[in-house]
């Protein structure tokens, strides 16, 4: 542990690297206890109680608080359970890592969280660039269920659950939770306009919680310690252990489960080793390709805590950090993450469908050397019709924020960078 | 109506397209899985492989095609024997894809997503596949490599080329080819790809080395 922190997620890969993946190992290490005392010991309304008092918010991105969540899931039945390991947040790679090197905790977790929600299907919709990491966690799943860990009558209690895994097939909307169940109902990965969420109507129209990977993951600690453990690490509104997940211009990439309590210069330069080659640090992305870059000139003394970087116009999102040096074309990086949304773009609304494409095009034209004066105001304009006003959080012409989610490079290369902009056109840089 | 639809699949592909249907609380979920296995028997996602997932899942073939036009892995058109995604998103992108992205397409002799002569390679750029801490990284097949430098990616090439792996291991590439990975991976996996389909065991498109 790089903070010096005793590690909730990644502390059997850690210590036991060459097994965490398998039901012996983390029986060894007290593993599925929790599940037995549980079962044994605690009605579903108590392990409830214990993950809203924990504050855990969704690490997939939006940092909805977990308890709250499952607070509206509606009384109809069936419902389901779908753990959501879609990761496809350019930068992203930390529920690769549990899925790979510790799925019997997901496992847990989830057949804790089932039975607080008297779900008795639950599905692990992984993407299908993971074939590994569905290949280890379908091992798993088939171990557990030979110890009785899944199935019907768990444990002798009387409560049944089955697990499926369910590859997608290269869709990074289905990241969303609306465009997942669409997907597992065997649709085209669009987005449902919300309300009804999926909570009250989801899979096949029935009350579904849809949770990542890594909210899961950290069900079986809450459990066993108790929410209020939990909601005593780190910052208060922003609860527990989190995996970052660095990459790009740092010595040291990687994934790193720290408390939410860092500075960005800590997360950058005390974990991540600071700049290759003596460089220096130009901007990083904070929360995924979605949120809005912070500069070193006015962030690296901002806490990495969900409030902080909301306050400073960014959010968290999936926990993956992007640095880039001071010898990143900001113009070439801003479009690479462009035309990923604008290829990613599932289609149904026009300003992102359109405008998406516009972006990628504009920004594409401006590398190639032809780019004219006017194309910065028409940037701004398009992405003001993508993401109506510029403010953060996003206003919205969509359905989902994948669209919204384009204009945050414009916005931030506009903002901190302009002067290079500009200079890109009069100069007609070809790159 | 299984018997029949899937006339020419083999026997063990009938099975799998049974255990599917049978494992969704609704069959139309199964399309998914489906077109992957379709994909293993047709080589790729024929008009007969949406005819036939159409009658398995109660689905009409425009409505199996709507699915299969939406995700960018089931391949409508044919496919290499290898197929090489090279991840050109943004942390990628930062270390020098595109570089990657020119070696390996002049190597296999292919340019703009399309397949070589010999039908041996195709050659996609990916948007991210969650391998940014090793970033360059590629994928064949679906398997990962981690780390892949320029040359390191050409020598891939030509080693797919002259060993002509039956299996395609991630483990193993990485061994030879790759460099920094995005974590520990800890154990050696003996599991990987025998096509351009994701290798996982209910699709029948994985072999275990030594098996």
């Amino acid at each position: 542990m790089a903070s010096g922190f005793p590690p909730i997620l990644t502390g059997r890969m850690t210590e036991a690297p060459g097994d965490s993946h398998t039901i012996a190992r983390y029986e060894a290490t007290g593993g599925y206890t929790t599940l037995r005392t549980a079962l044994s010991g605690m009605t579903p309304e108590q392990v409830t109680e214990q993950v809203k008092a924990s504050n855990l918010q969704g690490r997939g991105g939006a940092a909805f608080p977990t308890g709250v969540k499952w607070g509206f899931l509606a009384p109809a039945t069936p419902r389901f359970l779908v753990v959501n390991a879609d990761e496809s947040e350019p930068g992203t790679f930390k529920d690769r890592q549990l899925l790979e090197r510790d799925p019997h905790q997901l496992i847990e977790g989830t057949v804790l969280s089932a039975y607080a929600l008297a779900v008795h299907h639950a599905f692990v919709y992984v993407r299908g660039e993971y074939p590994k990491p569905a290949r280890r966690l379908q091992r798993a799943i088939d171990e557990a269920y030979a110890a009785g860990f899944l199935g019907s009558d768990i444990l002798g209690s009387g409560f049944d659950l089955d697990l499926m895994v369910h590859l997608g097939a290269g869709a990074y909307i289905c990241g969303e939770e609306t465009a997942l169940l669409n997907s597992l109902e065997g649709k085209r990965g669009e987005p449902r306009i919300k309300p009804p969420f999926p909570a009250v109507e989801g899979l096949y129209s029935r009350p579904t919680i849809v949770n990542n990977v890594e909210t899961i993951s950290n069900v079986p600690w809450i459990v066993a310690n108790g929410g209020r453990a939990y909601a005593s690490i780190g910052d208060p509104a922003s609860a527990g252990t989190r995996l970052f997940s660095l990459s790009g211009h740092v010595k040291n990439p990687g994934n790193y489960e720290i408390p939410m309590d860092l500075t960005w210069r800590e997360l950058i330069y005390d974990i991540g080793g600071g700049i290759p080659e003596g460089r220096e640090l130009k901007c990083w992305i904070p929360g995924g390709a979605s949120a809005p870059w912070f500069v070193p000139a006015e962030h690296l003394d901002t806490r990495v805590t969900k409030d902080d970087v909301a306050e400073n116009g960014s959010m968290l999102g999936s926990g993956a950090v992007v640095v880039m040096d001071d010898t990143t074309n900001v113009v070439a990086a801003a479009h690479r993450i462009v035309r990923f949304f604008a290829h990613e773009s599932c289609g149904q609304c026009t300003p992102c469908r359109e405008g998406t494409t516009w972006l990628e095009r504009m920004l594409w034209r401006i590398l190639q050397g032809h780019g004219r004066p006017q194309d910065l105001d028409m940037l701004m304009d398009v992405s003001d019709n993508i993401s109506p006003g510029l403010t953060w959080p996003p206003a919205m012409t969509t359905i989902c924020p994948l669209g919204p989610s384009a204009v945050s490079p414009i916005t931030s290369i506009m903002k901190y960078f302009r002067d290079e902009v500009e200079e890109m056109l009069a100069a007609g840089v070809t790159t | 109506m299984t018997a029949d639809t899937l006339a020419g699949w083999s026997a063990a592909n009938r099975r799998r397209a049974e255990a599917m249907l049978a494992a969704y609380p609704d069959r139309r979920s199964a399309v998914m899985p489906l077109l992957y296995l379709a994909a293993m028997e047709h080589g790729h996602i024929t008009e007969d492989a949406m005819r036939e997932v159409a009658a398995l899942t109660g689905m009409t073939p425009a409505q199996v095609q709507s699915v299969a036009s939406f995700y960018t892995m089931y391949k409508r058109d044919g496919v290499g024997r290898y197929l090489i995604s090279v991840c050109t998103s943004i942390s990628c992108f930062l270390l020098g894809s595109d570089a990657l992205l020119a070696a390996v397409e002049e190597e296999t002799g292919t340019a703009g997503g399309e397949s070589s002569d010999d039908g041996l390679f195709s050659v996609e750029h990916v948007e991210c596949i969650g391998a940014c801490g090793g970033a360059p990284a590629l994928q064949v097949n679906y398997e990962l490599v981690e780390g892949v430098a320029p040359d390191k990616g050409a020598a891939l090439c030509r080693w797919l080329r002259d060993a002509g792996p039956e299996i395609v291991l991630s483990d193993e590439m990485q061994q030879l080819f790759g460099g920094r990975r995005s974590f520990d991976w800890a154990i050696r996996e003996h599991e990987g790809a025998v096509a351009p389909v994701p290798a996982f065991a209910p699709y029948g498109s994985s072999g275990e080395e030594g098996a």
